[in-house]
This record gives C-alpha cells, structure tokens and sequence, in this order.
C-alpha cells in the first residue's frame, strides 16, 4: 500500500480517532480490494448504528496493521464479496447487526439468527420472529442427490450447530453451516462498557480460550488507558497462554486419534489434557484460567516458589504428552487417515482469509506472537508451527509443532520467575482514552483473536467487536468437505476444532 | 505394536481413586463460599456492591450469596473490609432445590438427596444422560465431557453420555438457553421417555450466569423444563459434577466415601 489512506496502528496501541481519517466509500473501499489483492488480510470489517463502517487490514509478514473508516449515507453499499471473498461473512454480520445491507453479495443470509439491533431496519425485512437455521439453504439437485441435515443437538458432548450435506452416495458435494444457537448478546453486552461483567463476557467468548480472550480484552483496555503492564506479569500471561494451548491440542490431538480408530493415543491424551489443565489451575485456582489476568496485570501472581513446583509437574507432563502423541506419527494406519482427508487448496485458504492453525497447515506463515508481537513474544519469541499439505495430517502436525514450541517457551518461563519477584497488583480503575479507537490481537490457539473497540466522548465502548479465530475458520471446513466421504466429516470437523460460542457470540 | 505396548507400561493406570479418596485439588482451588456473620459488619454493601452478577444480597443475618448466580471470581472476597468472606475447598456444591443453593451467613449448605425409590429402583445402577448445550461458553461442556476420560471413568458408576434422548434417562443441561436454542431444547425433552430428570450444570444453566440480563437469554434451564438436579459453579470442576450426579444416585454413602471435607 504505497499511497496508503488507512491509518497504521500497532497491536494493542490505541489511536485518536481524529487520526483515522474518514474516507468515502469508494476510497475505502479501493483500499481494501487493492490491499488484499496484494496478499494483505481482511482482519476485521465491522459497522455500528450510525452507518460507519471500520476495517483492520494486515501485513502479516511485514508486522503490519492498518485501520480505516468511512461512513454511509445510506444504509446500503455494494457488497465487497464479490471482489473479496474474505469480507462474505463480516458483511452478512453487519447486515444482521445493523440493517445495512451489501448489495449483490451473493450469499446473503444471516449469520446467528437475531434481531437488528436499530429497531425497524432490518436487512431481510423480516417482521414477525426469527427462527435459528430457517434460511435458503444451498441445494443440489439431482438423481442420487441426497441431502443430510444434522444437528442442533449432536451426537456427543458438543456444542450446538446445525449442518446440511448435499451429498452423493458417500460423496460430499457442498456442506453448508448454519449457526447462531449459541448467540447471547455478548458484544452488545458491551456496549456502554467497561462494565465489572466486561472481563466475564470476554472470558466467555468461548470458554476453551478463556485466556485468549481474556488477554485481547485486558490488553485492549490497556492500549486505551495508556498502561505498560510490567514485563514478569507479561510472562506469566504468557505462561497461562501457552498452557491453554498445550491442553487443547493435545486434547485434540487425542480426539483426532479416536477419530481415526487409534485408542491408544486418544485415550492418554484425554486425561493428559486434564493434567494441562489442572497446570493452570494451580495458577489461578480455575481449570480454564478464568479469573486470572486483570487489566493492568494479573489477579493473581505466579510466586517464584510455584513456579519451582510446576517446573517439575511440566517435566512429568510433557514427557507423558511427548509418549503419547508420539505413537501417531509411527501408526500407519492413522498416517493413511489423516493424509487422505480434508485437504484444503492453500490458494482458496488465502482468499477466504484462514487464520491460525488450518492456515499454517497449508504454509501460510502467519502468527500473531510472530507478526504482531504482544505481551513477551517479541522478546521471547516461539518458533511457528508450520505444514505444507493442507490436510486433517498437516493440521495435526502444525498442533504437535506448536506444542514442542510451547513446551519450549513454557520451560523456560518457569525456570526464569523460579528466581525473580512479583510484581505488584495492579489496583484503581482504569479512565480510558475518548474518541480513540484500540485494535487488539492475540494467538489463541486456534488461531488470530482480535478485539477492537471505538471509545465515546466519555471514554465508554462505543463499539466492541470481537472476532473469534472460529469466523475465519468455519468456511474453511465447508472447503475441507468437498468431494471427501461425508464418513470422513468427524475427522475434518475434529482437525478445524471451530468453536460455535466464539462464532456466535 | 511394541511402541504401543511400552506406552501403555509407561502411562500406567490413571483411573483416579475417587470416591475412595478425595483428588488433590489445586492451591488456589475456590469452593463453597462461607460468611463469617461474627465478622462481617452491619450496615455495609460492599460485598454485594462488589459482585457483577448480584449473587449477593443482604438478609436478616448478613449477607446471603446465591450460589446458583456465583462465577466464584474472588471480586467480593477482595473488597471486604472485615476478610468475612472467603472460599473455602469444600467442592460439593450440588442441590435438589433452587433455593437451597441461596446461603445466609454460616448457613450449611443442603447438599442433593437422592432420588425417590422409585427412580432410584429405575436408575440407581444405570443412568444414560443426554447432554444438550444452550448457549454459553462450552466451559462446563469441557468438564462434563471430561468425566468421560479414564482419569474420571464415569462408566464405572454406570452413568453414560447418549447420543440420542431415546436412549436417554436424564437430560443435562449447560448454558442460559439462548431463544435460539428454546425449540431444541424443548424437543430433547420431550424425546426423553418418562420418567426422566434435568440436571442443570453451571451459573449459566441455572440462573443465565454472567448473561443474565441479556434477553438473547432465557435465564437457565428452569425456564424451559423442571430441573431435578443444580450444579453450580463458572465452570463447576469436574469433582463437583460428578458429586452431585453421585449423591443424586444415592452413590456416595454406599462406597465409603468420607463424610466431611476439611475446610
């Protein structure tokens, strides 16, 4: 971007939003084709009620974020989907959200089946109640064409989510996802904020990345208010991070094993994933991390002589993990599985935007911690997990890579706070910068988290958008499923491993 | 096949000896809640004031804490002035009645009866539970699936996830029942041959949890079916879970499980 109108910010650093100029639409919108034409990513495109419209675009490789804005005279523009395949379901979003509506997108359904929130503009025209997955499904029709409708409810402990197979004898031609059943208002919960529920509602994102969240949104309200966090404190958030990662890609790790009828594996990884767990539990007393940052810092410190206990556990655990992961990779029957399943092109994974780890299974070198650093990744980087196939085998294998980097960054960690003091609690209320605008990033370990929040005159959220790894990912999964065997949809579904409540919100 | 078998002589048996013996829980591990009424002073708000989901209100004695809207955050045990309130390990946590999980000031909590005879006679050996999430954040589903794993093997109490309500006993219900997910809801009950039980599991299915006020909600499980069985907690651990699904059972005086937990 040579002659670049977007605003350049950096993660977690807030910007005046006088010094985010607002362009005209067309300006704004040349901005992003020509940006993602040149391999930068639609990070985020969002609205709120007064019709502006703002984007993040990224320079991933070159460390690089942008952001933009423009406002509509009307609620209606042309749709950038056509040109942008990344911004399909940001303007389906904002077309639910806010009765705008992208003209001729060219899959315009809704996204998690609520009302609008600016009463009597709606983007369907719907009048009387909405009901979850009553849309135009996409069908193909056909002698010997079936179709498989599954869920909300499934079959296991899962969360809720409702699919349509078009099918072909055992052949998938089309898998459509419908979601919303999860939606309960989290970022209109928001609006208004920081409320004492603000850091709960983050947490609860999606509650497998409870630190994920919780970190984009304390280091979000940071950028605001203009806070350093001091380094120790960084580190242990790093610590927590790495620790939520380890547990759930060796959860998934197992979970792929039992998929593909390998019980050895999938069973020690489902109580291994338990002993992860428990790690940062004795950090801060919850299994899944809740309750342990705070803005400004942490709620509750890691003290050196904790940090000498769990340097031991750590050992014990990941020799353990090493044990257990290590039987796949000599299993022939589980390498011929996971080869031959969910191959995602890496050039579509481009277009529609992948992040995280389905994206570094098909090459793409992307990571927040790499590109964007935050927290202690700049000074203590962790080496990127990366395949090439972009199969349910490379993704299994960018998880194993990233839990030896995590394992690395974690031992380290804790051998250094094992000799240093803590830091002091942070304390008072934060007053948060008026009229600026924060884009906050963090890895979760499915990939890109991102928060951004637009502040009013009296420094409350005026807009809070929150951007799960999952609303990449999900069409991602469509794209796995084409041509495979609807039989192989457990292990492809198992190898994304999308949450439904961060989609839904 | 050696690889296989030198792992399985180098994970060993994990199955956690429980009910037998109590499972070392973490340092930090929050429990009941308990107020001291001695210390705590007349006239102050703070705790109540301090609580983000309004599980605290002041009652004749003090203040009460409901456990059913408790995320067991710490926030209220941090701004008393007097240090009244404090969690203690106690992770039982489960009760029969809503309101037996509002607790005044030194008040003992009532933990679950079991079934009546009759269920009792229909389900004491052999429970099948189907699981339906309604909205949330899917933590309370990471630690029910958990109790699938060999560290809890729930099979050995005879208490099985199902894949299908018909072959269900009990519905267990996580999250604060979206509208969207109403209808579903509903539905899955109804499948369920009668009789059957609800087991609500978590702040969210119990009382909408930290979404209480959004009206995206329905505020628990009980706006929607009869719930037989409450399990608080943001998420409960998984000891607490099986506790309540254990007493609930009649299972825990009959395999010699300690009475009391130590504070």
């Amino acid at each position: 971007m040579s002659d670049i109108q977007f605003a350049p910010c950096r993660n977690g650093r807030a910007l005046l939003m006088k010094d985010v100029p607002e362009l005209l639409f067309p300006e704004f919108q040349d901005e992003i084709l020509q940006a993602v034409n040149s391999g930068k990513r639609l990070a985020c495109l969002c609205a709120d009620a007064e019709l502006r419209l703002f984007a993040v675009l990224a320079d991933d490789p070159a460390g690089a974020l942008w952001i933009g804005r423009t406002r509509l005279d009307h609620p209606h523009y042309p749709s950038l989907t056509p040109h942008c395949p990344q911004a399909h379901l940001f303007e389906r979003e904002l077309a639910e959200q806010f009765g705008i509506v992208p003209e001729k997108h060219p899959w315009f359904k809704p996204v998690r089946y609520h009302a609008s929130w600016v009463e009597g503009r709606d983007a369907w025209q719907r009048t009387g109640p909405i009901e979850p997955g009553v849309t135009d499904f996409f069908r193909v029709e056909g002698e010997e064409v079936h179709e498989v409708a599954v869920g909300p409810v499934h079959a296991g402990v899962i969360e809720p989510g409702h699919f349509r197979f078009q099918c072909h004898g055992e052949t998938v031609f089309h898998l459509e996802i419908a979601l919303g059943y999860q939606h309960r208002g989290i970022e209109r919960a928001m609006l208004g904020g920081p409320h004492p529920l603000s850091l709960k509602f983050a947490e609860t994102v999606a509650g497998d990345t409870t630190l994920g969240h919780g970190w984009a949104y304390c280091q979000l309200l940071e950028g605001l208010a203009g806070i350093e966090v001091p380094p120790r404190s960084q580190w242990v958030r790093g610590i927590a991070l790495e620790l939520e990662r380890c547990a759930n890609h060796t959860g998934d790790l197992g979970a792929l094993a039992g998929d593909a009828g390998f019980l050895p594996t999938a069973s020690f990884c489902g109580r291994i994933r338990g002993d992860w767990l428990n790690l940062t539990a004795e950090l801060c007393g919850s299994r899944l991390g809740r309750d342990l940052l705070r803005p400004g810092g942490l709620r509750v410190d890691l003290e050196p002589e904790v940090a000498k206990m769990l340097t031991s556990r750590l050992a014990q655990i990941w020799g353990d993990t090493q044990n257990a992961i290590e039987l796949l990779w000599g299993a022939a029957s589980v390498l011929n599985r996971f080869e031959a399943a969910g191959f995602v092109d890496p050039i579509q994974a481009r277009e529609v935007g992948l992040v995280g780890v389905p994206a570094r299974a098909c090459g793409i070198e992307q990571d927040v911690r790499k590109d964007h650093p935050f927290g202690p990744y700049a000074e203590h980087p962790v080496a990127l997990g990366l395949a090439q196939s972009g199969n349910v085998h490379s993704r299994a294998w960018v998880r194993w890579r990233e839990l030896q980097a995590s394992h690395a960054f974690l031992a380290e960690a804790f051998e250094a706070l094992a000799d240093s003091a803590t830091d002091p609690k942070p304390t008072g209320t934060m007053a948060l910068a008026p009229e600026s605008l924060c884009v906050s990033l963090t890895e979760g370990w499915r990939g890109e988290i991102l928060h951004l929040a637009v502040t009013d005159a009296s420094g409350r959220f005026a807009r809070y958008k929150i951007v799960d790894p999952s609303f990449h990912n999900w069409f991602g999964l469509a794209l796995a499923l084409r041509g495979e065997q609807i039989s192989d949809f457990p292990l492809c579904n198992k190898s994304f491993n999308l949450s439904y409540c961060g989609h839904d919100l | 096949m050696i690889h296989i078998l030198l792992s399985r002589w180098r994970q060993g048996h994990r199955t956690l000896p429980y009910p037998k013996t109590i499972p070392v829980l973490p340092g930090r591990f929050r429990g009941l809640p308990r107020i001291d009424a001695q210390a705590c002073p007349e006239v102050c708000h703070v705790c109540a004031e301090a609580c983000p989901t309004e599980a605290i209100e002041l009652g004749p004695t003090g203040p009460d804490i409901d456990l059913g809207k408790c995320l067991f955050c710490d926030l209220c045990v941090e701004a008393c002035p007097k240090g009244a309130i404090a969690f203690t390990r106690d992770h039982r946590l489960s009760t029969r009645d809503r309101d037996h999980l509002v607790l005044a000031p030194d008040q003992e909590l009532q933990l679950a009866e079991k079934l009546n005879a009759e269920l009792m006679r229909l389900f004491g050996r052999s429970l099948k539970i189907r699981v339906v999430s309604a909205g949330g954040c899917n933590g309370c589903e990471v630690d029910v699936n958990v109790l699938g794993t060999l560290a809890w093997d729930l099979g050995r109490f005879g208490i099985q996830y199902v894949a299908a309500p018909r072959h269900a006993d009990a519905v267990l219900v996580c999250g604060p029942v979206t509208a969207n997910m109403e209808l579903a809801l509903r539905k899955t009950y109804a499948a369920v041959p009668d009789p059957k039980i609800v087991i609500a599991v978590g702040a969210c299915a119990i009382s909408g949890g930290p979404y209480y006020r959004q009206e995206e909600q329905l505020g628990g499980a009980s706006s929607v079916v009869p719930v037989d069985l409450f399990i608080p907690g943001c998420p409960p651990h998984p000891l607490t879970i099986l506790d309540g699904l254990l007493r609930l059972l009649g299972k825990l005086e009959q395999e010699g499980r300690i009475t009391s937990v130590k504070a």
